[in-house]
């Protein structure tokens, strides 16, 4: 249940009988202003915003999902003695009741791939790969002791993003915009943006569950469209368009007139929300008013898809009053070929990320927008495929968080010298869920929503807030 | 009043959230009422909601959750109280129960329900429950768990059942029935309803003119004919295929397509046929166990496969197996139980009585089964099928009454092989790795190595073991079959062929790290093909010089060449063996080891194993005879008569005999028929995921795990089914079968509800219970509850007829209503739950497309077959995690498919089906939820079909419509709407004509452009239309398409 809702009354029942349905906009579109000025009423929709019950610090969130599992050991946690150790089996002791995903466990250890340097006044230690994100350093906020239940990356994304390695659920994006509702006028609450293939977990990563299709996530495609069938055909202009649905609306309107159903007038908004989103969608693909300095920070080809632009596509979202950005890259899964592969991940994506960052805080934005940064699991200290691989790892990885009230310059957790097991302040999936929600405003236990006789939440029946990552 | 109520309604789709609130108004004017006047409380509606609501989470039936010892759920327990020893509730005294004492503490310490649960009782639901004990705390069963009844009705009443219960509730809230519907709407009504397409212009005038001579004798004549119609069953069969979770991909991530079509065209063949209900979910749960079971039998239990299967990298079969187990028995609890059977996998439910004990029970009746891929064919390669199989059996008869003598020489035949028969010693794997370790081969009790899961392409499969055998003379390799298997193996091609191309050898003294290769020759085999070159799909390109054949391919040393036998379609799928020999006998020392691989290189080009060529189960062995050959026996035959005798099956038996009438010289003759009875066997049409018995004596055990946990096992369960519900008959039959008949016997309390219910929904928009799927206690008792009981039996007494219970309904004045709203039942209904006038609601995803292409005369209206693939933007294939090749976009007629046939793929739904709610396949949809948002706008105003239906539409308008643009106006019109316009509404058309021709005509628009998408091409005009009046058609059409009416069922 969202507390922050006034009961419902029978006066109120009328004017929302005559929105019925009109809510069902473009996932997460605000409607408020568009009935208002239709003279609908100025009833909050659900996707209207709306605080949340308790004193929120992030307002918002960009989640950069780097899917596939980024290797913690060549990226975050400097293990000098698994350096020291590459080439020996790992001890016994370590692999009790270990299933690996893919390699024989008892395989040998395999260093580091990259040196390691301290950043910022933290001392922040980083890949040498991610020589970008060292310049934001003091603003992250870095998890090395992140656990979930699943080995395999479906599964796994989907518990990440859903809390539940069952298809089926709400994502954390569709929680937060049925929680806060979206302050996007003309674009829809929750917009997910991919670059490199599509992912493991497919569109249920975004997806509404049970939840009203209203608050999935809308993917923005990188070529064609942005937005599916956003196109009007060939050969009909604006002038057409328009002409076309007033058309429409006029003939909807006699029907209206003659049977008074309700649902018509959603049927009238839902096709001049249509009209207005292939208004506002262009506009906000369009990069051309964008700085030269800004597009050269994230490293942009405006005409070009990649990371980096879907990064400037989100800060562009979010000032647009976008509630949930996600960006999906999945490249991570180097069972082989890590240095190569490693290399060149960091340089589509090192810029990108820390670019964001960067220019989030130079906008202000940066206090009350939440980033997270991470991928489904971690990887294994043992060696894969010869010398230059590791296999999925779900004891510990790391994930950092950035901004929205997230404490700055700090690293939370310790894992062995290994990098294998925690040994301090394990942060499981549910907790870190949980945390998100809080920061959002959110007690995770009483953001519900009932489904089949059950009060459902994103954390399930688990999940506590780490108060150590709030500043 | 129950404030959580309407909050959270109030973030439900709006039409949900209109029934719960006006739902809610009645509870809250019912409780209101019986708070504070002197009404009659009733359990089921006024005090099991509040104590589900507030008190059954840590008082109810699951004893693991339950504080205190104390349950409210049942009233002895109540009265007896909990550990304090005080009775929760003394009926007639609530100042003296604990009940009422707790919930009225102001003590935080005391209070129920405690402060932490932030779920406290309001005032108004204190006082019910004061009263409630103060009356004597009468309990009732919950409403579902009753076996429906018929309300006693009057005989005149009873043939107008449910316009008399209707009528009832109606008149208690001062409302009528609506005035009936005119014929058009009428016509359109029964045509979306009954076939789920919208009448033509034809269609119409006939109903008209006969419904102008007698209302009652057309519209009845018009139900029965959509009844007949083949495309009911058609349209009937989305929702069974929702609450089925039918999908064409595999989901997890690379969600392969799987062929599975054969069980829609069954359930629309079902249901055409009006199989009744019980048989119709009794046959796709244990068809395959009825007796004589059929094709048709099997293919029905595909139902319990359309669970996704996951082929992802490294995975442990049998969690994955588990997770198919937990997602068929949530369809079944959705879909025929109507209860949320899924809470009950990790812990007792916490509501409803469903213990988890129950849950495994029921598990269990489903458990001891595999998942079998089976080749499907079509009546007339059945026919030829049982023909060839007669063939043999009449040869064999004859064989045995032509010879007296043949049972002596068949033994003796035997007993002369067993004498020859050389030892062999199987080499007992040690951990087989598949190279990559995105496999893991697991090594089954007879030494055979299986691999399920992932499916490699090229690689190799090893192992080391260390034998006892000290002298090798030779090496088997036998190829088995495996039930997991696709078609039973033993490969795990599309043919569940396989080719290995080396069988490498090595040895590795003790003490000693280095392998030496031991020198293999003179392979031979229980049966050879000859060389051939590499087909599809696995061939590369033209110059892929990579070949099949015999067993010597194996040791050749070269990977080009693989060994790869196929008997032919009929026999292809049966164990098979290859025996080579050491160059050299090899002396093994003391502790020393083996190493085997099987090297695999014949793959096509699919990185996602479709074109693999591995073996699925294999084993070696060893021998230290002289010069071991394979044969003469093919394996089946061989391994049948390595049974002893005594516990040979009728089958082993069988296949012996075959193989000596196809192996002693003396009938020759024979060998030949037999062969050339073979060679006719048929190619399969396609092929059927389901689900199939394991033997008895391999029966797998079913345990309640722990938490749910697919891996954590504790207490075996045999099958069985929770005991609030009706008793499972004892039976005879198999636990599968008795399950399937208890699920839908007619002491089944939800059975029958669920069913009407779901009919219901699809008619009305909304089901008589606004939660199709859990007919749990948290669902109060329905304010038609008699109608839907009335129904409900009704259905069972017509023996289970669907179509019965749909001409019941749709001849009912509930149904023909007209569905024009006042706006006095828009204040006092607006949700219609009182039905006090006709259905009006957007059509369905499938429907809306249907419409489209049958409005512009598109439609392509064959029935059954494989899905198509629709046109999807290309930014939509690039999102999939892997890359698809098998997307073949559906051209001409086959284009226009109903949209039932619309290729589903779990992880990329269909972006025009699912922006108007179609689910995706990945769990059970008991009912939809009904959305309006732009994004559904814009695919039906632009996406490709919609956009050549507009196309199409306009030139089928120019050519039918008339010769005029009023005239077409008109006629268009009601191709969309069935009904004749109104003159402004004609108006608002032909203005719309009008001004697109101003704009071609000045240039601003190009018609060729509009009307083809190409500036350079014109389509083919009906005489005497200009390319302005196409395109200036084609605009208005596309308009008329997306009309509000036109998407709506009226």
């Amino acid at each position: 249940m969202r507390p922050d809702l006034p009961p419902q009354t029978p006066s109120q029942l009328t004017r929302r009988w005559f929105l019925r349905d009109c809510s069902m906009g473009l996932a997460g579109m605000a409607l408020a202003g568009l009935l208002q000025r239709d003279g609908y009423g100025a009833e909050p929709s659900p996707l209207a915003p709306h605080a949340p019950p308790l004193p929120a610090k992030a307002k918002r969130v960009i989640y950069l999902f780097h899917a596939g599992a980024p290797s913690q050991l060549d990226l975050f946690e400097n293990k000098p003695e698994l350096a020291k150790r590459s080439g020996q089996l790992p001890p016994a002791e370590l692999l009790k009741n270990y299933r690996s995903a893919f390699i024989n466990p008892n395989s040998a250890l395999l260093g580091p791939k990259f040196a390691f340097n301290r950043y910022g006044t933290s001392g922040l230690e980083l890949s040498e790969i991610m020589p970008h994100l060292g310049t934001v350093a003091d603003e992250l906020c870095v998890i090395r002791t992140m656990q979930t239940d699943a080995v395999n990356h479906a599964p796994a994304q989907i518990m990440m993003n859903t809390g539940s390695p069952q298809f089926g659920r709400p994502s954390l994006g569709a929680w937060t915009l049925y929680g806060l509702g979206s302050q996007a006028d003309d674009l829809p609450g929750y917009v997910v943006l991919s670059s490199s293939k599509g992912t493991s977990g497919g569109s249920s990563n975004w997806g509404s569950g049970f939840l009203p299709t209203r608050f999935a996530g809308v993917p923005f495609r990188a070529s064609g469209d942005p937005i599916l069938y956003l196109s009007n055909p060939p050969g009909i202009d604006e002038e057409t368009q328009r002409a076309s649905l007033t058309a429409l609306e006029h003939l909807n309107q006699q029907q209206l007139a003659a049977n008074g159903d309700p649902d018509i007038t959603a049927r009238i908004q839902s096709y001049e929300m249509a009209f207005r989103l292939q208004q506002s969608a262009p506009d906000l693909m369009d990069l051309g008013k964008e700085s030269k300095a800004t597009l050269d920070l994230y490293g942009v080809d405006p005409g070009k898809a990649s990371y980096a632009r879907n990064c400037l596509l989100a800060r562009r979202l979010i000032e647009r009053g976008v509630r949930f950005v996600q960006l999906f890259h999945e490249a991570w899964d180097q069972h082989g070929n890590l240095t190569n592969d490693l290399r060149k991940n960091c340089r589509d994506t090192d810029q990108g990320t820390s670019a964001l960052i960067q220019d989030l805080k130079s906008r202000g934005l940066l206090e009350d927008t939440l980033v997270v940064w991470g991928g489904e699991f971690g990887r294994t200290p043992m060696v894969q495929g010869g010398n230059d691989g590791r296999d999925h790892h779900n004891r510990s990885f790391t994930m950092w968080l950035a901004g929205g009230g997230a404490k700055r310059g700090y690293t939370h957790g310790e894992t062995d010298e290994l990098g294998f097991n925690v040994v301090r302040n394990p942060v499981h999936v549910h907790d870190l869920n949980a945390t998100i929600l809080r920061l959002l405003g959110y007690d995770h236990t009483q953001l519900t929503y009932r489904f089949q006789g059950r009060d459902y939440r994103l954390t399930d029946v688990h999940g506590e807030v780490v108060s150590a990552l709030i500043a | 009043m129950q404030h959580e109520r309407p909050l959270t309604a109030s973030v439900l789709p709006s039409r949900r959230l209109i029934a719960a609130l006006v739902l809610l108004m009645c509870v809250i004017g019912a409780r209101a009422a019986a708070a504070d006047s002197g009404e009659q409380l009733t359990f089921n509606r006024d005090i099991r909601p509040i104590l589900a609501e507030h008190c059954f989470t840590c008082h109810g039936q699951d004893k693991a959750a339950r504080k205190s010892n104390l349950r409210l759920d049942e009233r002895e327990a109540a009265l007896k109280g909990g550990k304090s020893g005080d009775a929760a509730i003394i009926p007639g005294k609530p100042e003296a129960s604990m009940l009422i004492k707790r919930v009225l503490s102001s003590d935080p310490d005391d209070i129920m329900p405690p402060p932490k649960a932030k779920n406290p009782l309001k005032p108004e639901e204190i006082e019910i429950l004061r009263r409630w004990v103060a009356h004597g705390a009468a309990y009732q069963p919950h409403w579902a768990y009753i076996p429906p009844q018929q309300p006693q009705l009057s005989a005149e009443a009873r043939d107008h059942a449910i316009d008399t219960l209707v009528a009832t509730q109606l008149s208690r809230a001062g409302l009528t029935h609506a005035q009936e519907a005119d014929a058009a709407t009428l016509c359109r009504r029964l045509w979306l309803d009954l076939v789920g397409l919208p009448p033509g212009p034809r269609d119409l005038d006939d109903f008209a003119g006969a419904w102008s001579h007698d209302h009652e004798a057309a519209y009845s004549a018009l139900v029965d004919t959509l009844l007949a119609s083949p495309h009911y069953g058609e349209r009937w069969a989305r929702p069974w295929l929702d609450v089925a979770r039918y999908a064409d991909s595999d989901g997890y991530e690379k969600d392969l397509p799987r062929q599975q079509w054969a069980w829609r065209d069954w359930v629309i063949r079902a249901l055409n046929a009006d199989m009744p209900y019980d048989r119709f979910i009794i046959e796709q749960i244990a068809g395959d166990q009825l007796p004589e079971a059929t094709q048709d039998q099997m293919v029905a239990t595909g139902y319990l496969r359309n669970a996704m299967v996951s082929e992802e990298g490294a995975i442990i079969a049998e969690q994955y197996r588990m997770e198919g187990m937990f997602d068929r028995m949530d369809a079944l609890g959705k879909g025929v139980l109507g209860l949320t059977v899924q809470c009950a996998q990790c812990h007792s439910h916490k509501f409803d009585p469903i213990t988890q004990d129950d849950y495994y029970r029921m598990f269990a009746a489903l458990n001891n089964t595999y998942e079998a891929t089976s080749r499907v064919y079509g009546p007339e390669k059945l026919t030829t099928i049982a023909s060839i199989h007669h063939g043999i059996a009449d040869i064999a008869a004859r064989v045995k009454s032509e010879h007296a003598d043949w049972q002596s020489r068949f033994t003796a035949w035997q007993h002369g092989l067993q004498d020859a028969a050389i030892p062999w010693e199987v080499v007992t794997p040690v951990e087989p790795v598949w190279s990559g370790g995105l496999v893991h081969p697991q090594v089954l009790p007879d030494g055979s190595v299986l691999s399920l899961g992932f499916r490699g392409n090229n690689g190799e499969l090893s192992f080391t073991a260390t034998p006892r055998t000290s002298t090798i003379t030779g090496f088997r390799l036998e190829a088995l079959t495996h039930r997991d298997l696709i078609f039973g193996g033993p490969g795990r091609n599309i043919d569940g062929l396989f080719a290995v191309a080396e069988l490498i050898i090595e040895m590795r003294p003790p003490g000693e790290s280095a392998w030496t290769r031991i020198a293999l020759t003179k392979a031979t085999a229980d049966y050879e093909s000859p060389e051939r070159p590499l087909g599809e799909p696995f061939r590369m390109d033209d110059k892929d010089k990579r070949t099949l054949g015999p067993a010597a391919f194996l040791i050749d040393g070269k990977t080009e060449t693989a060994w790869s036998p196929d008997r032919g379609a009929g026999r292809r799928n049966a164990a098979t063996e290859v025996v080579v020999q050491c160059a050299e006998p090899l002396v093994l020392p003391e502790g020393a080891a083996l190493r085997i691989e099987l090297k695999f290189a014949h793959a096509g080009r699919d990185p996602h194993g479709r074109d693999n060529n591995l073996l699925g189960r294999f084993r070696i062995a060893m021998t230290g005879a002289t010069a071991p050959t394979a044969g003469p026996l093919p394996t089946e035959a061989r391994l049948a008569l390595e049974v002893p005798q005594a516990e040979r099956t009728a089958a082993h038996q069988e296949t012996l005999f075959v193989a000596w009438l196809e192996s002693a010289p003396e009938w020759a003759a024979i060998k030949t028929q037999i062969g050339a009875l073979w060679a006719q066997f048929p190619a399969a049409d396609t092929s059927i995921l389901h689900l199939a018995e394991r033997s008895q004596d391999d029966a797998r055990i079913t345990h309640v795990l722990e938490r749910g946990a697919w891996d954590r096992p504790g207490l075996a369960v045999t099958p069985g089914t929770p005991a609030f519900l009706h008793p499972l008959q004892p039976s005879a039959e198999p636990a599968r079968l008795a399950f399937a008949r208890w699920l839908v016997d007619r002491r089944s309390p939800t059975a029958a509800r669920v069913a009407v219910n779901r009919v219901w929904q699809s008619l009305f928009g909304q089901g008589l219970i606004d939660r199709p799927e859990d007919f749990g206690v948290r669902t109060p008792e329905p304010i038609q509850a008699e109608l839907l009981d009335w129904l409900a039996v009704d259905l069972m007494d017509h023996h289970w007829s669907q179509k019965q219970l749909i001409r019941t309904i749709v001849t009912s004045r509930t149904y023909r209503q007209s569905s024009q709203v006042t706006l006095e039942q828009e204040e006092r209904d607006p949700r219609n739950f009182l039905l006090a006038r006709g259905p009006r609601f957007r059509a369905d995803a499938e429907v809306i497309r249907d419409i489209a292409l049958r409005t512009s005369g598109l439609l392509s209206d064959a029935i059954g077959g494989p899905s198509i693939f629709p046109p999807v933007p290309p930014s939509l294939m690039a999102a999939s995690f892997i890359d698809i090749d098998f997307w073949k976009t559906a051209t001409g007629p086959e284009r226009y498919r109903r949209s039932l046939y619309v290729f589903r793929r779990r992880s990329m739904p269909d972006p025009v089906l699912s922006s108007f709610d179609a689910p995706n396949g990945d769990q059970a949809c008991a009912g939809r939820i009904r959305s309006n948002t732009p994004l559904a706008a814009l695919a039906a105003l632009n996406e490709t079909v919609f956009l050549e239906a507009a196309r199409a539409f306009a030139l089928r308008i120019l050519k039918e419509g008339g010769g005029n643009d009023a005239q077409r106006a008109a006629y268009a019109f009601r191709l969309c709407t069935s009904r004749s316009p109104r003159p402004e509404e004609v108006d608002v058309i032909t203005a719309l004509v009008a001004s697109r021709r101003a704009r071609l005509g000045d240039g601003w628009l190009d018609a060729r452009e509009i009307t083809t998408g190409n500036p350079a091409t014109l389509p083919v005009l009906p005489a005497g239309a200009t390319p302005t009046d196409a395109a200036a058609w084609t605009i208005v059409a596309r308009v008329l398409l997306n009309l509000d009416e036109t998407l709506t069922k009226n």
